[in-house]
């Protein structure tokens, strides 16, 4: 756990509140009616699980219930939780082991999160001691650059900025030679917005993709995909589409500190196999976390 | 294969046959995709339950119009309670004394400054002088967002820095307003969390100073079931008068919107389709109903061929079609002008029966076909290009060879093109080209 801010476990209670009280129900029954499968079934599709993935899950559980000796409703969200748990575990993530530029590109479509996600990472790998750099990759929303710039001066990082307008992969071009430069081992891109259908916007990222392979084979080391908490079934859509044009490796689920509580990342994790790194949890740089979890699957079902 | 809602109620009402009235057993078994659907469609889960409540009691013993099937019968009640349910388009309310004062107010990221500048540009283009208020003094570099696209679109701009509260700076802004004749005022507010307490008395303080006459949630049309709970605490503190959803543009099916709109009762008023400050629409409850319900929105399909194919070309394919001149680089350029209309994926989406199925394409799949329809057609030799029916089995197999390609995808593309070929007889004969036959 990193950051002196609203932690997580802060940011899940008032969810908690807001949206489980009603919930609560499901544990004071002791019999394993019918109503509790209902019940489970409209909790998760009420936390973004998704119908089909919800259903599955449940059945599946209803199948063995019997066999596996589920008595009481608590045994049976205990079933649930595990197999919850199984679908995040499939999808593993990358270790910094290797020496040398670190390179981390950013993306995800608008507002979801990412310029303010950038500066919590970079701050999360000053803490461990890196050099940080940061590229202003996102040249097209009227004052992105700024945005990003009052970030850095804060974190006392620099920032490789060109003109409004400007080609974003020259932007990256340059910011890979000033990490050199520079000797910075952390490069963190930030890139505009752009919805994942956007034919002509997906083939620019494919570009500034490119551009960073071209003069490292084997960065970007981690494309993280920002994904937003309150965002419903779109977001296995946008996944699907920002892994197949820049090979997503993680991903940062921002504004956790809602009441939304990022259901469909199990979709995601399962169907794509990418796993979730990093949760977002207020506006501040220190409103962060590495994903825990069982941390995660609990917030779903706490009271 | 993902099916649409259409082939889903066909599938389960097709025992059935043709029966006078809709019995409830019948019923129950067409609400159970309908309700599948809406939740797909990030429906809220009690909004769908008693939305589907409501069409059960009006379906349950229905009549069956004679022209009708039981699924069309069943599609027409979930349709028009869809599109009663989402409600009637609405204006700017510019009634009574200006300045007219909108507040936009939603969660972080949903799209409030850029639709201030749409919204701005939209006013103004009906006669209205507008003055923008940047009142996100939290959001680093949110004023100088403002302040630039009010900048580029010529529109006045009351910023303060970040140093004076939000409810002063829309005090201060709407008393410029009076003394300079600004007819509307639009009060960029920062975003805020629904159960943020603190922001929320903020919000009601800025409501006191600026006396809006609209107070807009804006909202991401790819929002989950939370919608509702968002709505909900926003109206319960200021009293929303509208809903603007934004980023429409994308693939979302949009049934936030219908959540929104069902725990708050109040109009949608645009929907926001792009980033640039043209890119705002006026909300048609049918449309709307269509894309949530997955049935696709071929409305929205013809405005956008109309936007990309280009008038006189299309009198040029024309002629060559009555002349019978069409050919496999017509077909080509043909080809070019369907992508300018965004990726494949994204038409199918608009086109009844095949939306849904977009997801399953892989992205840039079309664009790795188009190029290999490129290859193929450059190794044809010109007379191969006029006139098709001359390529038999060895020349296809040159072809195949010279674009690294197979006789079979060669086999494909000749198909193709036959099939164009008589959509584009049938648009010269004056009917609407039936799309489905080119992806079949
Ligand atoms: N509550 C909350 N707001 C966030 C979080 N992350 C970002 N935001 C806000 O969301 C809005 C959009 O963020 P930004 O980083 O600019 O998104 P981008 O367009 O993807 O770069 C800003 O108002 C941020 O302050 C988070 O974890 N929680
Ligand atoms: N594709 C698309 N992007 C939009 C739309 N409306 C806003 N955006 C983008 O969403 C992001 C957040 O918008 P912004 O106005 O800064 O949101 P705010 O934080 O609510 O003020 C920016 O990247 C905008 O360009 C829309 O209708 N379609
Ligand atoms: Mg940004
Ligand atoms: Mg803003």
């Amino acid at each position: 756990m990193i950051g002196r801010g609203k932690n997580i476990e802060q940011s899940l209670s008032r969810t908690r509140r807001s949206f489980f009280g009603r919930i609560g129900g499901l544990f004071s029954q002791t019999d394993l009616d019918e109503r509790v499968w209902e019940e489970l079934e409209e909790l998760l599709i009420q936390a973004d699980v998704g119908v089909t993935t919800t259903v599955d899950l449940v059945q599946a559980v209803r199948d063995e219930s019997g066999a596996q000796g589920l008595r009481t409703p608590s045994h049976v969200v205990e079933a649930v939780q595990q197999r919850l748990l199984a679908v995040l575990g499939n999808a593993s993530s990358p270790g910094r082991s290797q020496e040398g530029l670190w390179v981390i590109l950013v993306v995800g479509v608008n507002g979801s999160g990412k310029t303010t996600g950038i500066a919590k990472l970079a701050k999360y790998h000053q803490r461990h001691g890196r050099r940080v750099l940061l590229a202003a990759g996102d040249t097209f929303r009227a004052a992105a650059a700024d945005q990003l710039k009052v970030w850095a001066r804060m974190l006392g990082t620099d920032v490789v900025a060109h003109q409004p307008g400007s080609d974003p992969g020259a932007v990256v071009y340059d910011a890979i030679k000033a990490s050199q430069a520079r000797d910075a081992d952390t490069l963190i891109v930030d890139t505009a917005g752009r919805l994942h259908t956007q034919y002509n916007l997906m083939q620019e990222l494919r570009k500034i993709h490119r551009v960073i392979k071209k003069q490292m084979a084997d960065a970007p080391q981690e494309t993280l995909l920002v994904l937003d908490a309150t965002t419903g079934q779109n977001a296995l859509s946008q996944a699907r589409y920002f892994k197949d044009a820049v090979d997503v490796n993680g991903v940062f689920l921002a504004k956790l500190d809602g009441t939304a509580k990022g259901g469909i990342v199990f979709a995601i994790a399962s169907e794509l196999g990418i796993p979730i790194r990093y949760v977002g949890t207020g506006e501040d740089v220190d409103d962060v976390a590495e994903f825990d979890p069982e941390r995660f699957v609990a917030g779903l079902f706490a009271e | 294969m993902f099916e649409t809602l259409t082939d889903k109620l066909q599938g389960a009402f097709d025992k059935l046959a043709r029966k006078g009235r809709l019995n409830e057993k019948d019923v129950d078994e067409g609400l159970r995709e309908v309700r599948i659907a809406l939740l797909e469609a990030d429906v809220n889960f009690k909004v769908v339950k008693e939305f589907i409540a409501k069409v059960r009691e009006r379906a349950v013993g229905a009549e069956v119009m004679r022209s009708l099937t039981p699924a069309q019968q069943m599609r027409k009640i979930v349709y028009e309670e869809l599109i009663a349910l989402l409600g009637k388009p609405a204006k700017i309310d510019l009634s009574g004394q200006p300045p007219h004062v909108v507040m936009l107010i939603g969660l972080q990221g949903s799209g409030k400054t850029t639709t201030a500048a749409k919204l701005g540009l939209h006013l103004r283009k009906q006669g209205q002088r507008p003055l923008l208020v940047a009142a996100d003094i939290r959001r680093p570099a949110a004023v100088q967002q403002l302040e630039i696209l009010g900048k580029e679109l010529d529109l006045a701009v009351h910023s303060e820095g970040t140093s004076v509260a939000p409810p002063q700076i829309c005090a201060n802004a709407l008393r410029r307003a009076k003394e300079s004749a600004y007819g509307v005022v639009i009060v960029d507010t920062q975003g805020r969390l629904h159960v943020d307490e603190q922001l929320m008395v903020e919000l009601e303080q800025m409501k006191g100073q600026a006396a809006p006459s609209e107070i807009l949630l804006v909202a991401d049309a790819m929002t989950g079931q939370d919608a509702v709970s968002v709505a909900q605490e926003f109206h319960q503190h200021v009293g929303l008068t509208g809903l603007i959803l934004t980023k429409m543009d994308g693939d979302a099916r949009g049934g936030a919107a219908l959540s929104m709109r069902s725990v708050t009762g109040v109009p949608i008023k645009f929907l926001g389709v792009g980033e640039k400050p043209g890119d705002l629409e006026g909300f048609y409850p049918d449309r709307l109903a269509s894309r949530i319900l997955g049935m696709g929105d071929p409305l929205t399909l013809v405005e956008k061929a109309q936007e990309v194919f280009d008038p006189e070309q299309a009198l040029k394919m024309e002629e060559k079609l009555r002349t019978a001149s069409f050919t496999l680089e017509d077909f080509m350029e043909q080809l070019r002008q369907v992508k300018k209309m965004g990726p494949l994926s994204q038409i199918m989406d608009m086109i009844p029966g095949l939306s849904g199925l977009a997801g399953q394409i892989p992205e840039g799949e079309t664009d790795r076909q188009l190029v290999k329809i490129e290859a193929m057609i450059s190794s044809m030799t010109p007379a191969e290009r006029h006139d098709p029916g001359v390529i038999g089995g060895s020349r296809k197999r040159r072809i195949a060879d010279g674009s690294g390609t197979t006789v079979q995808e060669v086999n494909q593309l000749l198909g193709q093109f036959r099939q164009v070929q008589k959509m584009m007889r049938q648009v010269s004969r004056g009917r609407t080209p039936d799309l489905l036959s080119m992806f079949r």
